[in-house]
C-alpha cells in the first residue's frame, strides 16, 4: 500500500504547485493481439496532463478513445511506453496497487453511468470510500456533502432506477469525487442524455474544474468539446492535433 | 490485507439472487445435509446397538473349553484330554494377574423342566458365582441371580432366561414358584431382564436357566467343567490374561502352556476389535455416500455462484474500476456461496433431527432388523463431520466463480452497455 492518504492529503496534492505533470506518457502504444490480427488501437501517444487542466479528447469511433481513456484510467496497461501518474511509473504495479491507484487518484463518470441498481443512491456514493476504508463516520459527512454538492441531497434513499439520467449521471459524479481523486476521467458522459441534462452535466464539470479539479473528457461531441479548455483529436490511434482552445 | 467486515459489508450491498434459484440451491444442498446426517445417524445407531449387543454375551470375556494336548510334554504323549474342574476357578481367580472374574459352568443341554403340565427339554447351566456378572445376567425386578449362599449351601435354586420362562410360565411370575428339573423341585428366584445378544455359545442366554454349580454337580453328579469364562480388567490385557491361565493350568495338568489346542479359546475382544472396525469401516462408507449426495447439492451452488459471477460481471468491472481489490470481489462472493450452503446444512440437520424423533416413536419391539437398524442416532461427531464436510463443499463450489469474478477485465466489461 501506498502511503496512508486521508482525502484531503489527495486534494492538497490536486493543487499544489506545477513540478511535474499529473499525467505523463510518452511513446504508448496498445496493440490488441486477436491471434491473426493485431489491431493498433494506439500508436506512439506523448500526452502531458498538468494539474488543473481541462481537456477534451475527441475522435471518431475507433480512433482509440476508449483504449486511450482505459490507459489513463489505469483499467489497462500498455503495449509499450512509460505512463506516469503523479510522478510514479504505473506500469509494473501489481493488480493491487492498480486498484488503490483507481480508488484513490481516479474518479470515472461513464457513458451509461454504471451506478449499481441494488443500492441506494447513497450507498452508491459511499462504495469507493469502502474501498478506500474510510471510517463511518467521515464516509457519511463525505456522502451527504457530496451528495448536496450535486444537488441531490434529498435522493440518497432513492434507487438510481427511481432517478431521472441526469440525476443518475450527477450521482456518478458524486461517487467520483469520494475519494477526492487527483483527476476525474469522463467517457462521453453526456451520450445518453438530452441536450438540456447534458448541458447542466458540463455546466458542473466548468463549475468542478473552477474549484481545482482536473478534468479529462472523452467525447465525440464536438459542441461539447468545445466548451473544454484544451482539446485533443484522434485519428486511427495517433494525436492529430492538440489545441489550447482560449 | 483481508478486512473480513469491509467484505461483509460489501456482501450485504451486493445484489441478491432471484428468489426462486436461490430457494432450489438452498434446497438441494438441505436434502444432500439431511441424507448425510441420516446415513451417519443409521450408521451411528447400528454401532451402538451392535456394541449393546456384543455387551450382551460379557465385556472383555474370553470363553475356554476343555481340549486335548497335541504337544508331547515332560515325556507325556501328545493326545491327553485335559479337563478344567471347579476348584481351579478359584485358583485361577487367585493366581492370575489382571483377571477380573473367572466362572466355572457345567452344562446340561437336554435336561427336562417341568411346571404343572408343561415339561420342556431346556439348557440348565451350572455356574459359579462370579458368571451373573461375567455373562451380564442381569435380573428383572421382583426376582434376583444366585448368591453366594445358595453356592455354599448347594440350595436347589433356579434362575431362568425370560423366553424360557414365558415357555414355561406364561403369563404368570415364576419367581418364588417351583420347577422340577429332572424330577427335582428348585424354586425360581429371579428371571433375566430382557437384552440384546450377538454371540453365543451353547444357545442364547434367553432360553437357559442358571442353577448354581455345586447344586448341579451334586444333581448330575458331574465332575468336569463344560467351559471357563474369564474377565479381563481392561481389553489390552486379555492376551496376558489367557497366557496366566494356561501356564497356571499347564503346571497342573502337566501340558506345554504353548499348547493352544489344550484349551480351545474363544477370545471375544479380538472379535470385538474386528467389529469396531467394521462398523467403522460401515460408518466411513455410510459418510461416503451422504457426503457424495451432499456434493451434487454443492455443484448446485458452484452452479449457481457461475451464474451470479455472470450476470455480474458488469456490477464487478464498476467496482474494480472503483478501486475494489480483488478480494473484495471475491470475498462477498465466497461468503454468499458459504450462506447458501450453511443455510441449508442448518435447514438439512433440522429435517434430519425431525426424522430421528420420528423414527425414535416407531415401535421396533421384537423385530430385530429394525432393533439394529431402526435407532438412528445423532452424535456431536455426527454434527462436527456435517459441520466441515458442509464448510468444506460451501468453500469449494464458491472459490472457483469467485476466481472467475477476480479475472474479470473491468475494461472490457466497462466498454459495452
Amino acid at each position: 500500500m501506498s502511503e496512508p492518504q486521508t482525502p484531503t492529503g489527495a486534494a492538497a496534492r490536486a493543487t499544489e504547485p506545477d513540478t511535474q505533470p499529473l499525467i505523463h506518457m510518452s511513446g504508448i502504444s496498445k496493440i490488441y493481439d486477436t491471434g491473426k490480427i493485431q489491431v493498433e488501437a494506439l500508436l506512439d501517444i506523448d500526452l502531458d496532463v498538468r494539474n488543473g487542466e481541462f481537456l477534451s479528447i475527441v475522435g471518431p469511433s475507433g480512433s482509440g478513445k476508449s483504449t486511450l481513456m482505459n490507459l489513463i484510467g489505469c483499467l489497462d496497461t500498455p503495449t509499450a511506453g512509460t505512463y506516469e501518474l503523479q510522478g510514479e511509473p504505473v506500469s509494473g504495479m501489481t493488480r493491487t496497487e492498480l486498484a488503490d491507484v483507481r480508488n484513490r487518484r481516479i474518479g470515472f463518470v461513464f457513458q451509461n453511468f454504471n451506478l449499481i441498481p441494488q443500492i441506494s443512491t447513497w450507498e452508491n456514493v459511499e462504495m469507493p470510500l469502502l474501498f478506500g476504508r474510510v471510517g463511518k463516520k467521515q464516509r457519511r459527512e463525505r456522502v451527504e456533502e457530496l451528495l448536496e454538492k450535486v444537488g441531490l441531497a434529498d435522493r440518497g434513499e432513492h434507487k438510481p432506477t427511481e432517478l431521472s439520467g441526469g440525476q443518475m449521471q450527477r450521482v456518478a459524479i458524486a461517487r467520483a469525487l469520494a475519494m477526492r481523486p487527483a483527476l476525474l476521467l469522463a467517457d462521453e458522459p453526456t451520450g445518453n442524455l438530452d441536450s438540456s441534462s447534458g448541458g447542466d452535466i458540463m455546466t458542473l464539470f466548468e463549475e468542478l474544474w473552477r474549484q481545482g479539479h482536473t478534468m479529462v473528457v472523452i467525447t465525440h461531441d464536438l459542441a461539447l468539446a468545445q466548451r473544454t479548455k484544451r482539446r485533443i483529436e484522434l485519428h486511427d490511434g495517433r494525436i492529430t492535433q492538440d489545441s489550447h482552445s482560449k | 490485507m483481508f478486512k473480513p467486515w469491509l467484505v461483509f459489508q460489501l456482501f450485504l450491498r451486493s445484489s441478491r439472487v432471484q428468489k426462486k434459484r436461490a430457494f432450489l440451491t438452498v434446497a438441494a444442498i438441505a436434502w444432500g445435509s439431511l441424507s448425510l446426517v441420516l446415513l451417519l445417524a443409521f450408521g451411528e445407531g447400528m454401532k451402538r446397538q451392535l456394541t449393546r449387543a456384543q455387551a450382551g454375551l460379557g465385556t472383555d470375556i474370553a470363553i475356554m473349553w476343555p481340549g486335548e494336548t497335541t504337544l508331547p510334554w515332560e515325556g507325556l504323549p501328545a493326545g491327553r484330554p485335559i479337563r478344567p474342574r471347579l476348584e481351579d476357578v478359584e485358583m485361577l481367580a487367585e493366581r492370575v494377574e489382571h483377571v477380573s472374574g473367572v466362572s466355572g459352568e457345567m452344562t446340561n443341554y437336554r435336561a427336562p423342566l417341568t411346571y404343572g403340565r408343561t415339561t420342556i427339554n431346556g439348557r440348565v447351566t451350572g455356574a459359579s458365582l462370579a458368571y451373573g456378572e461375567l455373562r451380564n445376567h442381569l435380573a428383572a425386578s421382583g426376582g434376583r441371580f444366585l448368591n453366594i449362599l445358595d453356592e455354599k449351601l448347594r440350595r436347589r435354586v433356579i434362575f431362568l432366561g425370560w423366553t424360557l420362562a414365558e415357555d414355561l410360565y406364561g403369563e404368570e411370575d415364576p419367581v418364588g414358584r417351583t420347577l422340577l428339573v429332572d424330577d427335582v423341585p428348585y424354586t425360581v428366584v429371579g428371571v433375566m431382564e430382557e437384552k440384546l445378544q450377538m454371540g453365543a455359545y451353547g444357545g442364547p442366554d434367553e432360553d437357559h436357566a442358571v442353577i448354581p454349580i455345586t447344586t448341579f454337580k451334586t444333581q448330575f453328579g458331574r465332575d468336569f467343567l463344560s467351559n471357563l469364562v474369564v474377565q479381563a480388567d481392561r481389553p489390552e490385557s486379555m492376551t496376558a490374561v489367557l497366557e496366566g491361565v494356561r501356564e497356571v493350568l499347564a503346571a497342573k495338568y502337566g501340558f506345554d502352556p504353548e499348547d493352544e489346542r489344550a484349551l480351545p479359546t474363544w477370545n471375544t475382544v479380538e472379535g470385538a476389535a474386528i467389529m469396531g472396525n467394521m462398523l467403522l469401516g460401515i460408518q466411513l462408507f455410510l459418510g461416503i455416500i451422504g457426503g457424495l449426495t451432499l456434493f451434487v447439492g454443492g455443484i448446485g451452488v458452484a452452479n449457481i455462484m457461475y451464474a451470479v459471477v455472470k450476470e455480474r460481471t458488469k456490477e464487478i468491472g464498476v467496482k474494480m474500476a472503483l478501486g475494489a481489490r480483488s478480494r473484495w470481489v471475491t470475498g462477498p462472493l465466497v461468503l454468499e456461496g458459504l450462506t447458501y450452503t450453511l443455510l441449508g446444512g442448518v435447514l438439512g440437520l433440522i429435517m434430519a433431527t425431525g426424522v430421528v424423533a420420528l423414527l425414535e416413536l416407531l415401535p421396533t419391539g421384537g423385530n430385530e432388523a429394525l432393533e439394529f437398524l431402526g435407532k438412528p442416532t445423532l452424535s456431536l461427531p455426527i454434527a462436527i463431520a456435517t459441520a466441515a464436510i458442509l464448510g468444506l463443499i460451501g468453500l469449494l463450489a464458491a472459490y472457483f466463480p469467485a476466481r472467475r469474478a477476480s479475472l474479470v477485465d473491468p475494461a472490457e466489461t466497462l466498454r459495452y452497455e
